[in-house]
């Protein structure tokens, strides 16, 4: 009845190619923007933020860039924890002073603005990831998911071994000083739940609205062509070391932004090992599947569905039932194992194709044919 | 959430009787992945003493205790969630048991105004009370351990080690780096030779690791590891015949779950400690007629006198008797967490006290000062029996080597408040 492109009519190409053609959908669009940045900060407070809302978006980049990666130009990756470790170290190397040693000579640059350290470091994983993407223009399928995997051992390994990237600090581990955008602490202990949630809020925002426009436009399209079928799409003009290496690029400089803010923001003091392990990319790599490949609003479900679900079985199993904690986490993990294999048996296309039929049904609604 | 928390609160209080206000004591403790053999009995040994003091004494000073139980799984990002979830509820102090987590929340919870106790783990400058002004980590630490280790084989070797070679197996992580620069500072003491070998976590995989001991052929092994970790690394050490001897664990890396596995061969197995170990306490008495009698012990309640479990038991204790010092500093029963501050500031441990709780002999006698957050460091080294399957105590607790410490610590700790602008000092 409401959702519905009936009667909303477009005059021009630029409505009728925008993201949200149906009103509704629009509207909604805009309502949940409205409460993400107007009303939940007024609201939130440290247990929030820490345990659900800052895991949440983080997880929500990182699985944009898989999916830009996997989704869209079909490239196996099992990379992600690597790549957002590469983030969180090149982060922590830029708010802190990037010092370069020349011939026993150092070289420092002054400490950068958390904003941009971040993205800074998203530029710096865009360059590994377009370095260990390389292999995939010779490689397809599971060997590329292989040579992706050496990547996440290598980078690990890397930055457990290389003293500079950790400041030579005696455990190895990395934390992140005080650090603030416009006089406000976001990084650091000292920090107010709104504004760790607003800065990330603001990466993801921009960061979606980015990857939406990219894989609707001819960048995506090329992607797309690309994971359908290589020779077809090399033969009508597509090429496939640009479309590939610029997958590896976008998909990698997400990964990052989110491994920066992962660190800075979320857990303050990380250690490479227990932080970006292989359990990482795995992780983000079931994000996409349940999420569902080659969609942004997947990218969002499955992030909410692997951080928030197992919160909140431990809320209802521990907090509201008083169950033994142990007998409650092995649950947890039964659970969450159990409800995956049904909504993959269910719903193959992950969560957003579980909203796509919803929505057509909603557009018959209240009169199927 | 918080409703649903207050309710149990609520109805907690209501089922304890009278009792208007606790003492609350977070456990974030694991029972479930790789370290959870670990884990279980100190999480056990933590919640039975204080059930103990709930049921026995009523509390302490007259206050119910209120022991919130949280998962972690050694997990940085579930003990993040574990900390914000009960830092609302009044908590006096975190023991997290895990250095991981406890890096976490040295900035969060000195900005929060809540104690940390990482007992014989964490970070080991904390000792420095003037810089890590909410961090304790009395009555021993890592770097502690590493002396005391090396002060054993000096003992075994009277006095001169120069030429011996010691092989260091760490977990690859804050925690197994921590002793490796006290290591290297004493080699260039005594001359010994030191070689690193990491183990990624978690530590099944160390074949690569001991194929090198039997290459190099280490005079002494000493050994950072935890959870699963040790088990794999002393049935390793048994395989390619390595003298048990000779291998030395730290604190965590010596509990029965740990030699158990490697059978009759574990036998001769060394670990450093700082408490005793066995079960030969009056307290133990109390616990059974209490805690197990009653149906009340936490988890499977079979990891009563294990070494980890009376650790955990010595946990609790020390943040009783702390909270104990702060009721009688403020005068007043429900005491806030900046009143544990002051109450784990003002902490000293004497062998009467320790006698009156039932504990005669079970650890060091030491006292906590705002330039001394880290006790006097007096480890003893046990040795395990597996014919009898128990460990003993082979030596006297002695103190470690201060002289080499003392700076290590005084650097690290200044780097430290550099870093996050701290103006060092007590007041």
């Amino acid at each position: 009845m409401f959702y519905r492109e009936a009667g909303d009519f477009k005059t021009t190409y630029r409505d009728d190619n925008q993201t949200f053609p149906i009103k509704f959908d629009r509207l909604r669009y805009y309502a949940v923007l409205f409460v993400a940045f107007a009303i939940v900060p007024f609201i939130i407070n440290d247990y929030w933020v820490s345990a659900v809302f800052l895991p949440f978006l983080i997880y929500a980049i990182a699985a944009i860039g898989l999916n830009v990666l996997v989704g869209y130009a079909g490239q196996v990756s099992l990379g992600t924890g690597g790549f957002m470790a590469v983030g969180a170290y090149a982060c922590y190397k830029f708010m802190t002073g990037l010092d370069i040693w020349i011939g026993g000579v150092e070289y420092a640059l002054p400490p950068i603005n958390i904003f941009f350290s971040v993205i800074l470091a998203g530029a710096v994983t865009a360059v590994v990831g377009v370095l260990f993407g390389l292999p995939s223009l010779r490689i397809k399928g599971f060997y590329l998911a292989v040579a992706t995997l050496a990547a996440q051992f290598f980078l690990v390994w890397l930055f457990n071994k290389w003293a500079w990237a950790y400041n030579y600090s005696a455990s190895g581990q990395i934390s992140a000083p005080e650090r603030g955008v416009f006089g406000i602490p976001v990084t650091g202990p000292s920090t107010s739940a709104w504004a760790t949630y607003l800065f990330c809020l603001v990466f993801v925002t921009v960061l979606a609205l980015v990857a939406r426009n990219l894989t609707r436009g001819s960048t995506g399209r090329k992607w797309m062509a690309i994971r359908d079928m290589d020779i077809a799409a090399e033969i009508i003009g597509v090429n496939p070391l640009k479309a590939k290496l610029t997958a590896f690029a976008v998909s990698s400089f997400y990964i990052g932004i989110a491994g920066a803010l992962f660190f800075s923001v979320y857990l303050g003091a990380v250690e490479v090992g227990e932080a970006f392990g292989i359990n990482k990319s795995f992780l983000v790599l079931f994000m996409v599947i349940i999420g569902g490949l080659g969609s942004i609003f997947g990218s969002f479900a499955g992030a909410a569905f692997l951080v928030l679900l197992p919160v909140l079985l431990k809320n209802v199993l521990v907090g509201g039932l008083g169950w033994p904690t142990d007998l409650a986490a092995h649950l947890e993990f039964m659970i969450v194992g159990g409800l995956i294999v049904t909504f993959l048996i269910l719903e193959p296309h992950g969560l957003a194709q579980l909203w796509r039929v919803i929505k057509e049904k909603l557009r018959l609604w209240p009169f199927p044919h | 959430m918080k409703m649903k928390l207050a309710t149990l609160a609520l109805s907690a209080v209501m089922a304890a009787g009278p009792a208007l206000a606790d003492l609350t004591f977070p456990s974030l403790s694991y029972r479930t992945g790789p370290y959870a053999a670990n884990g279980i009995p100190f999480a056990d040994g933590y919640a039975d003493y204080f059930t103990l003091l709930n049921e026995r004494d009523g509390g302490i000073g007259g206050e119910k205790i209120n022991m919130i139980e949280c998962e972690t799984g050694y997990n940085t990002e579930k003990g993040v969630e574990c900390y914000e979830s009960t830092k609302g509820e009044g908590s006096l102090v975190y023991q997290p048991l895990s250095t991981g987590i406890t890096y976490q929340l040295i900035p969060k919870a000195t900005a929060d105004g809540i104690a940390v106790h990482s007992m014989g783990y964490g970070r080991t400058s904390a000792k420095n009370g003037g810089v890590f002004s909410n961090v304790f980590n009395y009555p021993a630490n890592y770097w502690d351990g590493a002396s005391v280790a090396i002060k054993h084989l000096l003992d075994l070797n009277s006095g001169d080690l120069s030429g011996k070679t010691v092989a260091l197996v760490y977990h690859n992580s804050a925690y197994g780096k921590e002793p490796i620069r006290t290591l290297e500072e004493l080699a260039k003491k005594h001359g010994y030779n030191l070689t690193l070998l990491p183990v990624d976590h978690p530590g099944q995989e160390q074949k690569s690791q001991w194929l090198q001991i039997r290459r190099e052929k280490p005079d002494y092994v000493i050994m950072y590891g935890w959870g699963v970790m040790n088990q794999v690394a002393i049935q390793e050490a048994v395989n390619i015949r390595f003298p048990m001897e000779n291998f030395i664990g730290i604190w965590w890396s010596g509990s029965e779950n740990d030699v158990k596995p490697a059978g009759a061969k574990a036998n001769g197995y060394k670990a450093l400690t700082f408490h005793n170990v066995g079960s030969d306490y009056p307290v133990f008495d109390d616990i059974q007629k209490y805690v197990v009698d009653t149906g009340k012990a936490a988890g499977a309640g079979d990891q009563i006198g294990t070494a980890l479990y009376n650790r955990g038991l010595y946990a609790a204790m020390l943040a009783a008797e702390a909270a104990k010092t702060a009721q009688a500093m403020t005068g007043k029963s429900a005491i806030t967490p900046a009143d544990m501050i002051v109450g784990m500031e003002n902490l000293e441990i004497t062998e009467e006290k320790m006698a009156a709780l039932g504990l005669p002999g079970f650890g060091p006698e030491f006292k906590v000062s705002c330039e001394n957050h880290g006790g006097d460091g007096m480890v003893a080294v046990a040795q395990w029996d597996a014919a009898k399957g128990e460990w003993g105590l082979i030596t006297e607790f002695v103190q470690s080597d201060q002289d080499v410490l003392q700076p290590l610590i005084d650097e690290d700790s200044s780097a430290y408040a550099k870093e996050n602008n701290i103006t060092a000092g007590c007041n």
